[in-house]
C-alpha cells in the first residue's frame, strides 16, 4: 500500500459523518474519534440526530450527524462548520450544506446519488452539486454500496446486512485520509463485536477495502496527519456527559460512604444516566425506573430520608413535575440531587436539542421561598466534577442540589483522563451522634453553617418526624406561628447563602485587562472560550468569566462584574442569566447575546458579535 | 433479634392528636399501635410514610421515623424508604383521596413491584381536609360541596383495584371493630411484599354515619362477614348466614334451609394464588355481606430483595471493584 500522495499537517480539523439515521454514523464517528485520541489528539464530538427513531428512508427528516473536531493543539468545542464530510446519500448532503466549509472535502456514496435519492430527498434536478452550489467543494465519489456488496459477495449475511457495512467502508477511507493505521481501528472493531465473530470479519473486510480504495485511486490529493498534542500523563477514555454525570454520583458515594441510589423516568435527553447507573450493579448502585417523574423524585426523596445518597435524574418538562417534591426536601432539609439535562423548550419542544432556558426553572420554579443549590457543568468531562460537587453539597448542606448540564454536554464527548480518586475531596454526611441525644432535635442546626443534623432511620434513640408542614425551629413540631415562620425562611436561605464561602471564587480568562468581559455560564463554555481565545490571539483585548455556581454565586462575583465597562451575558436563552445578575449584583446593566435556536452557539458568530462590541 | 417487648405506649408520640372529636381515624391510629406493639419491631427501625389529608397527619402522632409527605406521593417515597434500606418495617399512610385520585398511579405501580410496605388506606368516601368535597370512593349520586346536584361518576372499589394491579394481600377493617382491625393489621405487616387495608372510617363533620348501613350495632352479625383463612363464611347474629358459589355468583344461605348444611359453606382461601375469588368476596355489597378480615394474602417475590439480590450477584464477580477499577475496564489509551 505505498502511498505517494502528499501528507498535509493540520492544527485542527472538523469532520461530519452523516447518512440516514440506520446507516451507523453514530458508531462511525464515534471510532473515528476514539481512533484520533488514541493517535494522541485532542477530541471534541456532538452528535446532531432526529428526534424520530427511524424516519422514512432516504428522507431529510431521516437525516442523523456526529461531528468530531480533531486538534493537535487543546480544543473546546466540536467545530463551527466542517472539513470534512461523508455524506452517504442526497439528504444527507443537503441537510448537512450549512454545516460545511465551501471549499470542504466531501465524501459520498454515489451508488446512493440516483433518481430516486434525488427525489426523496426532494431535489428539483438530477445534479446536487449544481444545485446545492458546491462547487468549490473536493468531492470524492465512492461507489460504495457497489464495492460494499462485491466484497461481500461470499458471505452468507443477507443483502440487508451486508449494506449494514457501508460505514465501515467510510472509516477506512478516513483512515487513510488521515494516516492513521488501518490496525488500530481493527483493533477497535475486535473489541466492539466481539461477541459477534460473523459481523466482525464482515466489517472488517469492508474496512480494510475502504482503506485500500483511498490508497490504491489516490482519491484525495493530499492526505492528513493531525500531530498529538502534550497532555498529562494517564489514562484516557472518551467519555461522554452522561456518562460523566452517573460516574460523577458513583464517586460522591464511594467519597461519602453513602449507598447511591438513582430514581428516574425515562427522558430524552438524560435517559443515558438511568441506563448507566442501572448497568453498574458491580459497584452497588441502586435504581429504580419510577412510574412517573414526580415518582422518580419521590422514591429519591424516600432513599434519602433512608440514608442514601440520592439523585434523580429528567430534563426541562420532568423537572416541572418534580418542582412540588422538591419542595418537601428543601422544607424537610434533606440531601437530594437533581440532574436537569436541559432540551429546547417550552414543553414537548425540540427534544433532542440543546438550550439553556430551564435556569430560572432551576433557580425559582417552586411555590413559596426555596432556595436550593444550583451548579451547571461546562464540559462533557466536568459533568463528572460537578455531579460530584453537586452531591457533596446536597450531603453536607443538607438541601436538594439542582445540576444542570444540556443535551449539547449530555451526548457530546472529550477525552478524559481516569481520575485518582485521592485527588477528589472527602464528603461528611452530617450524622447525628450520640452525645447529642439528650437535646437534639429535627431542626437543630450546626452553627457553623446553618445545616441540620441527619438521623436516619435505624439509629437508635433519634426516632423523629419531618415534612412538607412549617415547623417549630427549635422543637421540630409543627407550627403557624408567623415569626416561627419568618425566621425558618430565613434560616432555610441562610443555609443556602453560606455554601459560598465554600465555593472557589469566580475566575477571570482572556485578558483580564479589557473593557469587554464575556459572561456565560455552563455548556457555553468551549465556544466562548475558544471566541476568547481567538480573538485575543489576534490582539483584541477580551475577558471571559464563565459560571459554574449558579446559587449561590462565588462571593467575588459583583467585585469581578463592576470592573468592567462593557458585559456582555451570553447564553441560550432569552436572558435568564443576565437577568438573574441584575438581580444579585446593584447597579451592573449587562449587554446580552441570546440564540435559540437547539443548537449551541458557533465560535465564528461570537468572534464577529464581540468585535462590532469592541468597536462600538 | 430483638427480644424486647413493646407496649402500644411505647408507639405513642408526645403530640397531642388533633382529629376532630368522634373521628374513626383515631380508632386506626390506636390499632396500629396496639399492632406495631405486638410485631415487637423496634420504633428505630419503623418508619411510617403518609401523604397529604386528615388522616395522613398521622405520623406525628406516632414515636417512630416518619415523613408527612407530598399529596398522593406516600407510596413513592416509601417505595424509596424500603428500596434503600430493606431492614426497615415501612407503613404508608394515606385516604381515598391521597391514594386513589392524586396518588392513583403511584398505588397501582407499588402493588405491581410488591414492594414490601403496609399501606393502611383510611376510606370515609369524602375530602376531609378541604371541608367537603366528593372523592374517587363517593357512590354515584353522592351530594358533596363539589356535587350539589350529585356526582355522576363510578367510585373505585379499593379491593378491584388492588387486584387489578396484582396485589397480592388485601384486608379490609372497620373503625369501629377494633379487635378485627388489630389483627388484620398485624397480619399485612407480616406479610412480604405490598399489603393493602382498607379502614372503612367515618368523617363526623362531612360524610357522618357514610358506613352507617354496615357498621350500626344492630345491623353488623348480619349485613357483614369476617374472613379468616381456612375458616367457613358464616356469619349473622345466629351464625347461620353462609356463603356458596351459585353458577359464577356467590350466594348467601341460611343454613338448615333448603337443605343447606355447614358443609356446604365455602372455606375462605386467602392462599388462593388465582384472584377470581377474592374479588368477588372484595367486592361484596346489596344482598351479600360486606367482607371485612383478610381476603388475600399470597405470597410473591418482593421488589427490594430482588433488587438486592441482584447486586449481590453481579457483585459477587467483581467483589472488590471500586469506581476507578470500573473505568479501567473501558476502552481506554496511555498518554506516557
Amino acid at each position: 500500500m505505498a502511498d505517494t500522495a502528499k501528507i498535509t499537517s493540520l492544527e485542527k480539523v472538523v469532520v461530519r459523518f452523516s447518512g440516514d439515521s440506520g446507516d451507523g454514523m453514530q458508531l462511525t464517528g464515534s471510532l473515528f474519534s476514539n481512533l484520533s485520541a488514541i493517535s494522541g489528539n485532542e477530541i471534541s464530538t456532538f452528535p446532531d440526530y432526529p428526534a424520530e427513531i427511524r424516519a422514512p428512508h432516504g428522507t431529510l427528516g431521516g437525516v442523523s450527524g456526529y461531528q468530531v473536531h480533531v486538534g493537535s493543539k487543546k480544543i473546546y468545542t466540536p467545530g463551527d462548520l466542517a472539513d470534512i464530510l461523508i455524506a452517504m446519500n442526497p439528504a444527507a448532503l443537503k441537510v448537512n450544506k450549512k454545516h460545511i466549509k465551501s471549499n470542504a472535502i466531501i465524501i459520498i456514496d454515489e451508488d446512493s446519488f440516483d433518481e430516486s435519492g434525488y427525489s426523496k430527498a426532494g431535489y428539483k434536478t438530477d445534479n446536487p452539486i449544481e444545485e446545492l452550489d458546491l462547487r468549490s467543494a473536493q468531492i470524492i465519489s465512492a461507489p460504495i454500496s457497489t464495492m460494499v456488496k462485491a466484497s461481500l459477495a461470499d458471505s452468507e449475511m443477507d443483502l440487508k446486512s451486508i449494506l449494514r457495512c457501508k460505514n465501515m467502508f467510510s472509516l477506512g477511507l478516513l483512515c487513510w485520509l488521515f494516516n492513521i493505521p488501518v490496525d488500530n481501528a481493527m483493533h477497535l472493531l475486535k473489541n466492539k463485536f466481539k461477541k459477534r465473530p460473523a459481523i466482525l470479519a464482515a466489517n472488517l473486510k469492508v474496512l480494510v477495502d475502504g482503506f485500500n480504495y483511498g490508497s490504491n485511486t489516490h482519491a484525495s490529493v493530499s492526505t492528513y496527519r493531525v500531530d498529538a498534542i502534550d497532555k498529562p500523563k494517564g489514562t484516557y477514555t472518551d467519555v461522554k456527559g452522561n456518562q460523566a454525570t452517573a460516574w460523577g454520583l458513583i464517586a460522591a458515594s464511594e467519597k461519602s460512604g453513602l449507598p447511591l441510589f438513582l430514581g428516574s423516568y425515562p427522558i430524552t435527553p438524560a435517559t443515558e444516566i438511568l441506563q448507566e447507573l442501572s448497568a453498574r450493579k458491580d459497584l452497588g448502585v441502586k435504581t429504580v425506573q419510577a412510574e412517573d417523574e414526580i415518582a422518580g423524585v419521590c422514591t429519591a426523596i424516600g432513599a434519602s430520608f433512608a440514608g442514601n445518597l440520592a439523585a434523580t435524574s429528567t430534563s426541562g418538562p420532568g423537572l416541572a413535575l418534580k418542582s412540588e417534591a422538591i419542595n418537601l426536601a428543601i422544607m424537610a432539609e434533606l440531601p437530594l440531587v437533581i440532574i436537569d439535562v436541559m432540551r429546547g423548550g417550552p414543553s414537548t419542544g425540540l427534544p433532542t436539542k440543546t438550550e439553556q432556558t430551564d435556569l430560572i426553572q432551576a433557580l425559582y420554579g417552586r411555590s413559596g421561598e426555596s432556595p436550593c443549590v444550583v451548579v451547571a457543568a461546562s464540559t462533557p468531562a466536568n459533568c463528572f466534577d460537578y455531579a460530584f460537587i453537586a452531591s457533596k453539597l446536597a450531603v453536607e448542606h443538607m438541601t436538594p442540589a439542582i445540576l444542570l448540564t444540556d443535551a449539547f454536554l449530555a451526548n457530546g464527548s472529550s477525552a478524559w483522563r481516569i481520575p485518582n480518586m485521592d485527588e477528589y475531596p472527602a464528603i461528611e454526611p452530617p450524622f447525628v451522634n450520640e452525645s447529642m441525644q439528650s437535646y437534639w432535635k429535627p431542626y437543630f442546626r450546626n452553627p457553623e453553617n446553618g445545616s441540620r443534623y441527619w438521623a436516619i432511620p435505624g439509629t437508635k434513640g433519634f426516632a423523629h418526624r419531618v415534612g412538607g408542614l412549617e415547623k417549630d425551629s427549635k422543637t421540630g413540631a409543627i407550627s403557624t406561628d408567623p415569626n416561627n415562620h419568618q425566621l425558618m425562611v430565613n434560616l432555610r436561605q441562610a443555609k443556602i447563602d453560606a455554601i459560598a464561602d465554600e465555593i472557589p471564587e469566580l475566575e477571570v480568562q482572556g485578558n483580564p485587562d479589557s473593557d469587554l468581559l464575556v459572561v456565560g455560564w455552563g455548556g457555553t463554555f468551549g465556544h466562548l472560550y475558544s471566541a476568547v481565545e481567538e480573538l485575543n490571539a489576534e490582539g483584541k483585548k477580551v475577558a471571559l468569566a464563565h459560571f459554574n455556581y449558579i446559587n449561590p454565586l462565588p462571593k467575588n462575583t459583583a467585585e469581578v462584574l463592576t470592573k468592567y465597562k462593557k458585559i456582555v451575558v451570553c447564553e441560550l436563552n432569552n436572558g435568564q442569566f443576565a437577568g438573574y445578575l441584575r438581580a444579585k449584583v446593584d447597579g451592573i446593566v449587562p449587554l446580552k447575546y441570546n440564540k435559540i435556536e437547539g443548537q449551541p452557539f458557533m465560535v465564528q458568530e461570537l468572534i464577529d458579535h464581540f468585535k462590532t462590541l469592541l468597536d462600538a | 433479634m430483638e427480644t424486647k417487648k413493646y407496649s402500644a405506649q411505647d408507639f405513642k408520640s408526645d403530640q397531642a392528636v388533633r382529629w376532630c372529636p368522634g373521628c374513626g381515624d383515631y380508632a386506626i391510629l390506636n390499632s396500629i399501635q396496639k399492632a406495631m406493639a405486638e410485631l415487637g419491631v423496634s420504633p428505630d427501625k419503623t418508619a411510617v410514610i403518609s401523604g397529604i389529608g386528615c388522616s395522613s397527619r398521622f405520623p406525628y402522632y406516632v414515636n417512630t421515623y416518619g415523613m408527612h409527605t407530598v399529596h398522593g406521593r406516600a407510596a413513592a417515597i416509601a417505595t424509596g424508604v424500603k428500596t434503600a434500606n430493606p431492614d426497615l418495617t415501612v407503613w404508608q399512610i394515606t385516604g381515598d383521596g391521597d391514594c386513589l385520585a392524586i396518588g392513583g398511579n403511584h398505588f397501582i405501580h407499588a402493588l405491581r413491584r410488591n414492594i414490601d410496605i403496609n399501606i393502611v388506606l383510611f376510606n370515609n368516601e369524602i375530602y376531609g381536609l378541604t371541608k367537603g368535597q366528593y372523592s374517587p370512593t363517593s357512590r354515584r349520586g353522592f351530594i358533596s360541596k363539589s356535587s350539589p346536584y350529585g356526582t355522576v361518576e363510578d367510585p373505585f372499589r379499593p379491593a378491584e383495584l388492588t387486584f387489578g394491579a396484582r396485589g397480592n394481600f388485601f384486608a379490609r377493617a372497620l373503625d369501629v371493630d377494633l379487635k378485627t382491625t388489630e389483627e388484620v393489621l398485624i397480619q399485612a405487616a407480616r406479610h412480604k411484599g405490598t399489603s393493602v387495608v382498607e379502614a372503612l372510617v367515618n368523617c363526623v363533620i362531612f360524610n357522618d354515619g357514610t358506613h352507617k348501613a354496615i357498621s350500626d350495632k344492630d345491623v353488623r352479625a348480619d349485613r357483614t362477614i369476617i374472613l379468616k383463612h381456612g375458616e367457613p363464611m358464616i356469619y349473622g347474629k345466629n351464625h347461620d348466614k353462609g356463603l356458596i358459589i351459585d353458577g359464577f355468583n356467590l350466594k348467601s344461605v341460611k343454613i338448615g334451609e333448603n337443605g343447606i348444611t355447614e358443609k356446604d359453606i365455602l372455606i375462605h382461601d386467602a392462599k388462593c394464588q388465582d384472584c377470581t375469588l377474592h374479588f368477588k368476596l372484595g367486592t361484596m355489597s346489596g344482598d351479600l355481606p360486606v367482607a371485612f378480615g383478610v381476603i388475600r394474602d399470597v405470597d410473591a417475590p418482593t421488589y427490594e430483595e430482588a433488587v438486592k439480590e441482584q447486586i449481590s450477584e453481579v457483585q459477587a464477580k467483581h467483589p472488590t471493584r471500586k469506581l476507578e477499577d470500573f473505568l479501567r475496564t473501558l476502552e481506554t489509551w496511555e498518554i506516557k
